[in-house]
C-alpha cells in the first residue's frame, strides 16, 4: 500500500508543480486550465466507468488457463504469433501479465516467445487500452498507435533469437 | 480531448454487453453482481487519480510553449523528435493516469503522431515504473534487463513507422503545416 501512497504523492505533487507554474503566468491562465481539466474529467468519467466495469466482464470470460495454454513450448514464428495474441488478450494488470510470462518460462516456453508475449502485453493489453488509453487520448490516435505497433513484438522476438538468452 | 460518445465507446459498450451476457448465462445474476460491486469499488478508488491526470494534462498543455513543442516534436522534427519522445516516455513518472493525459496534451500543442507514438511506446516498454514495481520482482532482474535492452530500438522504430504511414494516410493536414 505504501507504493500506492507514493504514487499518489508523486502524482498530486506533479499537479501542484505544474499548477503553480500556470498560476505564475497569471490567475486567469490558472483558472482556465483548472476549468479545462475539470471539464475533461467530467467527460472522461463515463468512459473510465465503462472501461473499469466493462473490462471486468470481458476478463471474466477469458480464463487465465487459456492464455497460459497459448504460451506452450510451441517454438518458431507460430509460437511467437500465438504469444502476441495471448499478450493482447491477457486480462488484468501487470501482476497477471508477468506471472503468466514467468509460468511460461518455467514450463518450457521459448525465450523469443516469452519476450514477444511481454512486449505484446505492454503494447496491446486490452484492459489498459480500454480503461486508460481510449478515454484519455483521441480514438484515432489509439487505433493508429495499435496498428503501427503490430510488427514490434515480432521484431523483439527476432532480436531475442539473434542475441540469445540473457 | 474527445466527445463523450464515439465509435470506440460504442464498440466497447457492445463488447461489454456481450461479455456481461455470457457471465450472466454462466454464473447467473450473482456472478454479474459480484463483478459489478468489485469493479465499482475499483472505479471509486481510481477516480481521484483520473482527476489528477486530467488536471495534469490541462496545466501542461497550458504552460508548454506551443512553437517549441511543434518544432521539437512536430511532423518535421525528424529523428531528433522521435528520440526526444522516447526519452520523455522513458523518464515519465507515474502510471497510465499520467502518461496518457500528458501524451494527449503533447498532441494538442503540436507534437505529431510519430513523436507521440514514440513516447507512449517508450513509456510502456522501457519506462522504469512498471519494470521496477512489477517486472523485476516477478520475472527477475536478468530477464527484465535483457527484455528492456531488446526493446530499446522499438519506440523510435514505431514512431518512424507511424510517421511514415501517417503522411501517406493523411496528406492534407501535413500540407497545411507546410504553408505555415
Amino acid at each position: 500500500m505504501s507504493a500506492a501512497l507514493l504514487i499518489d504523492i508523486l502524482l498530486w505533487g506533479s499537479v501542484l508543480g505544474v499548477g503553480l507554474i500556470a498560476f505564475r503566468r497569471g490567475p486567469a491562465v490558472f483558472m482556465a486550465s483548472l476549468r479545462e481539466g475539470s471539464m475533461d474529467f467530467i467527460n472522461i468519467v463515463p468512459r473510465i466507468a465503462l472501461g473499469v466495469i466493462g473490462s471486468g466482464y470481458i476478463a471474466a470470460i477469458i480464463p487465465q488457463e487459456v492464455i497460459t495454454g497459448w504460451l506452450g513450448p510451441d517454438s518458431g514464428w507460430l509460437g511467437v504469433a500465438t504469444a502476441v495474441v495471448a499478450g493482447a488478450a491477457t486480462p488484468g494488470g501487470p501482476v497477471i501479465g508477468f506471472s503468466i510470462g514467468t509460468v511460461a518460462l518455467k514450463s518450457g516456453g521459448g525465450m523469443p516467445q516469452v519476450v514477444a508475449y511481454v512486449v505484446a502485453w505492454a503494447l496491446f493489453a486490452f484492459q489498459r487500452v480500454i480503461l486508460w488509453e481510449i478515454p484519455f487520448m483521441p480514438a484515432r490516435f489509439v487505433w493508429f498507435r495499435c496498428a503501427v505497433s503490430v510488427p514490434f513484438p515480432f521484431v523483439a522476438a527476432a532480436i531475442a533469437m539473434v542475441i540469445g538468452k540473457p | 480531448m474527445r466527445k463523450p460518445i464515439g465509435w470506440s465507446t460504442i464498440i466497447i459498450a457492445v463488447l461489454v454487453a456481450v461479455s456481461a451476457g455470457l457471465v450472466w448465462r454462466r454464473d447467473g445474476a450473482d456472478g454479474v453482481l459480484d463483478i459489478l460491486t468489485h469493479d465499482l469499488s475499483l472505479f471509486s478508488g481510481i477516480l481521484p487519480r483520473v482527476l489528477a491526470g486530467c488536471l495534469l494534462g490541462a496545466f501542461i498543455s497550458e504552460i508548454l510553449p506551443h512553437e517549441k513543442v511543434s518544432r521539437s516534436l512536430g511532423p518535421k522534427s525528424g529523428l531528433m523528435g522521435l528520440l526526444i519522445g522516447t526519452a520523455f516516455g522513458a523518464i515519465l513518472p507515474g502510471g497510465p493516469f499520467t502518461a496518457y493525459p500528458v501524451a494527449s496534451a503533447l498532441l494538442a500543442v503540436g507534437a505529431d503522431f510519430g513523436a507521440t507514438i514514440a513516447m507512449v511506446v517508450s513509456w510502456t516498454l522501457i519506462g522504469y515504473g512498471r519494470a521496477v514495481a512489477w517486472e523485476i520482482p516477478i520475472m527477475g532482474t536478468d530477464f527484465t534487463l535483457w527484455r528492456i535492452v531488446i526493446s530499446l530500438p522499438l519506440p523510435v522504430l514505431a514512431g518512424a513507422l507511424g510517421r511514415f504511414v501517417y503522411v501517406r494516410l493523411y496528406p492534407k493536414p501535413l500540407a497545411k503545416d507546410d504553408e505555415n
